[in-house]
């Protein structure tokens, strides 16, 4: 009988590893009172950059988008852009030009040449923008989720478009750590979990999709309760909401010998030790993953290549 | 008085005793700071500790305690493999008995005072006692190292089945003594950037900067440590099974070249990598085909010995497949040590060099923090593969019998092997499934992997439990082995080597 159990046990487990989970095709709308149209000053000045707490002077105020870039924003601009023809749609992908990479020849590097990078894949499994052909829209209750499924270059491009840019790695840490301490996450060292979206951390979405969960609404964790679900506000010392969860955030550093963008923030994929500040992640600028999105900043020296 | 004073020279005199105090040592550090990670977090239990324990886990400094926690483990297990190889290569009993008091001293307050200062709250006190337990390690080594010089001409064999030198020179002798050089100088590679002061390094886990284009020589210094002390961990403990099952004949001749060779080139290889990074890699795979060919051939030796002897007892003579598929399998605490060794070669070392062979194509295209858990993963297998052997041999050193050797060798085989697999197919994953389809495969194999530790740790925790009452016992095991031990420590050979019989 127990072996009869135990071999049940086993069958069963190796099924449910099998499964193919369903992916959401909508969710239930969450208003959080955050307006992913807003922006802040940081203003000028150092901070502790890094896990070794380097001092950093970023000699020039600069603005930043006070959330991640959500769904219904970026539908609007690649609809823009497509009428206007600064982006067009090719082989299933929306692409824009690039104008390349310095090229170093250093070991693992990709060369990244000038020409027509993907932005976006159309109809892909994990985006929550769907093209009918003819214009984008987005999934129902997630227009004001972070946009993901978007390359460097599709981020890049965007930030662009709004008289912006993606922020530097420096100018990021800065944005979610402040110039007051050598804090851990944006409000202090001690992470709760009704804080950030990360992995395993209980939230709403978790008890529906599982431990990884879905994304949330940006400006989710400001301290507001959702239908019992009271969060802690987890902005930053200047007002900036999700610099820890939810998902990660491309950085605009192109930096010598490597191909490879930086990431910040950490994701609801992720333990909650990613989300601090200095954490950082990597890939190639082509790469497009739905626990990855971003914010442009504005004002100031734009990122440059650098070593 | 007496009573306590028995218990004490077996407890830190005798190499069951030490090795005894070590295992019990880890395996309170494992189950204790277990609670720190994984599915203990996510229950709650860390911020229990915290808040109850007074457990200090400033976010900033996660990384050195990680690196202080590795460092303490590894003493300790340094400490055991040490104890095993004095008992078992030739020495005075002076020479052995000041090696395994030196290597105590240094471990436990490495041990002790390096935790606590990781997780306990900083204290300068704490961190100079650290380094100081590590130093009177590495003399330890220093003291082991002077004492396996394989040249000395009462360490010459004339035994024609070992592998020696036409002017007699034991070549496992010369095997021990390499490892052992290896790892002062590994020990020194790592320690001359560790040791910060001046030098402007900045501590770091290893994971963290592999795409990094530029890594500075001294990051190069630390991550070519940390990986050939794992090696050489590896390496010593094939040989002290080597020296424990009386590995002789034509495999040995062949095996203990090898292995020579192996450690030095690996050696080598992991050392140039500061000046030749690029190239460094190809030497350690060249160095690393020989060292495991080598622990092969002890296999096949191990189990075919194994399953003789057992064949012998039922007076089989010629037996067939099955037959002699069965007595290997008999005994699963002698099968294990060995079967552990075969295993890691399908999830450490497949897997390794087939991320080696795809690393431009698969694995640089995942993000980092995939790459990342992949490599954890790897070698977190590797150590723990490491650490089910030593328990294997242990078991078998100590004599369990009859259904408790069964139930306590198959539990650490099947359950370990099933937590190790299950991690090599987590830390492929990408492999399998994309990031929107993995939660059922994760969760299934966090399963698995916490169902086989936790059996595991139950098995360890079992042992463990019992050589504590025994403690209590006035004529318990502990007393046995105190008085075999005095027969039983190597003298110095002028001839002989010291085959050791380790079976019950």
């Amino acid at each position: 009988m127990t072996r009869r159990i135990i071999a049940l046990f086993v069958l069963v487990l190796f099924l449910s590893a099998c499964a193919t989970p369903q992916l959401p095709t909508s969710t239930e709308r969450i208003e959080t009172g955050v307006d992913p149209e807003a922006w802040v000053t940081v203003p000028a000045g150092p901070f502790l950059y890094g896990i070794h707490e380097h001092e950093v002077d970023i000699p020039y105020d600069y603005e930043i988008m006070v959330t991640h870039v959500t769904n219904a924003q970026y539908a609007a601009y690649l609809n823009q852009a497509l009428s206007s023809g600064d982006l067009k749609i090719q082989n299933n992908q929306v692409v824009g030009y690039y104008q390349g990479d310095p090229f170093h020849g250093k070991k693992h590097e990709e060369p990244i040449e000038a020409g027509d990078w993907p932005h976006i894949t159309l109809q892909t499994a994990g985006s929550r923008l769907v093209y009918d052909g003819k214009a984008f829209s987005v999934l129902p209750g997630y227009d004001n989720h972070p946009v993901t499924m978007v390359t460097w270059f599709g981020a890049k491009a965007y930030c662009e478009a709004q008289g912006g840019r993606l922020p530097s790695e420096q100018e990021w840490e800065k944005a979610a750590r402040g110039a007051e301490d050598n804090r851990a996450y944006p409000w202090g060292d001690q992470l709760e979990r009704n804080q950030a979206n990360y992995y395993s951390s209980l939230d709403i979405f978790e008890k529906v999709l599982g431990k990884g969960g879905d994304t949330t609404p940006v400006g989710f964790y400001n301290g507001q309760s959702y239908n019992g679900y009271t969060t802690l506000d987890n902005a930053s010392l200047y007002g900036v909401y999700d610099m820890a969860g939810n998902v990660w955030q491309w950085t605009g550093n192109v930096y010598e010998g490597t191909h490879y963008r930086y990431l910040r923030g950490g994701s609801k994929m992720d333990y909650g030790y990613n989300l601090r500040v200095w954490t950082r992640n990597s890939v190639p600028p082509y790469y497009e993953g739905p626990s990855i999105g971003f914010r442009c900043v504005r004002g100031g020296a734009s990122a440059q290549v650098s070593k | 008085m007496h009573a306590l004073t028995n218990r004490f020279h077996f407890l830190f005199r005798s190499t069951k005793g030490l090795i005894l105090v070590a295992i019990a040592s880890i395996s309170l550090a494992t189950v204790f700071f277990g609670m720190l990670s994984g599915p203990m977090e996510e229950f709650g239990v860390k911020s229990w500790m915290v808040k109850n324990l007074g457990v200090s886990l400033l976010p900033q400094e996660r990384e050195g305690r990680i690196i202080i926690l590795y460092h303490t483990l590894a003493m300790a297990v340094v400490a055991i493999e040490t104890y095993m190889i004095t008992a078992l290569v030739p020495m005075s009993k002076n020479q052995q008995a000041n090696i395994n008091a030196t290597i105590t001293i240094g471990y436990l307050t490495s041990f002790i005072f390096g935790l606590l200062f990781a997780y306990f709250g900083h204290n300068y006190v704490f961190h100079g006692l650290f380094i100081a337990g590590q130093s009177i390690v590495f003399l330890a080594g220093v003291m082991l190292t002077a004492v396996l010089w394989p040249w000395r001409k009462e360490y010459r064999i004339q035994d024609s089945e070992r592998s020696r030198t036409r002017g007699g020179v034991d070549l496992e002798r010369m095997a021990f003594f390499l490892m052992a050089v290896a790892t002062l100088g590994s020990a020194i590679f790592g320690a001359v950037a560790g040791s910060m002061f001046g030098n402007g390094f900045e501590s770091f886990l290893a994971e963290d900067i592999v795409r990094e284009p530029f890594k500075t020589p001294l990051e190069l210094a630390v991550i070519g440590h940390l990986h050939i002390m794992l090696t050489l961990i590896a390496v010593a403990l094939t040989l002290i099974l080597s020296r424990a099952y009386d590995f002789k004949g034509r495999l040995h001749k062949l095996a203990m070249p090898l292995m020579i060779v192996g450690t030095i080139i690996i050696t080598l290889g992991v050392w140039a990598v500061v000046p030749f990074e690029a190239i460094a890699h190809v030497i350690i795979n060249v160095g690393s085909f020989p060292v495991l060919v080598a622990s092969l051939l002890l296999v096949y030796y191990g189990w075919k010995q194994s399953s003789d002897r057992r064949l012998a007892e039922l007076n089989i003579s010629k037996p067939n497949f099955w037959q002699r598929l069965k007595a290997l399998l008999h005994d699963p605490v002698r099968f294990g040590t060995l079967w552990q060794m075969v295993y890691m070669n399908f999830v450490v070392t497949a897997v390794g060099i087939f991320m080696a062979i795809k690393l431009d194509e698969i694995i640089r295209k995942w993000p980092a923090r995939e790459e990342r858990i992949a490599l954890t993963g790897h070698w977190h297998v590797l150590a723990g593969i490491i650490a089910t052997i030593i328990l294997l041999h242990y078991a078998d050193m100590v004599g369990l019998k009859g259904r408790v050797r069964q139930v306590f060798g198959w539990v650490i085989i099947i359950f370990s092997d099933l937590a190790f697999g299950a991690v090599a197919v987590f830390e492929t994953k990408r492999l399998f499934v994309d990031e929107l389809s993995q939660q059922p495969l994760v969760d299934a194999v966090i399963l698995l992997t916490d169902i086989g530790l936790a059996s595991v740790l139950v098995a360890l925790g079992a042992l463990m439990f019992w050589r504590l009452i025994d403690l209590f016992k006035a004529k318990g095991l502990w007393k046995r082995e105190l008085g075999e031990e005095v027969q039983e420590t190597p003298e110095i050979v002028t001839a002989e080597p010291a085959g050791k019989e380790v079976l019950p």
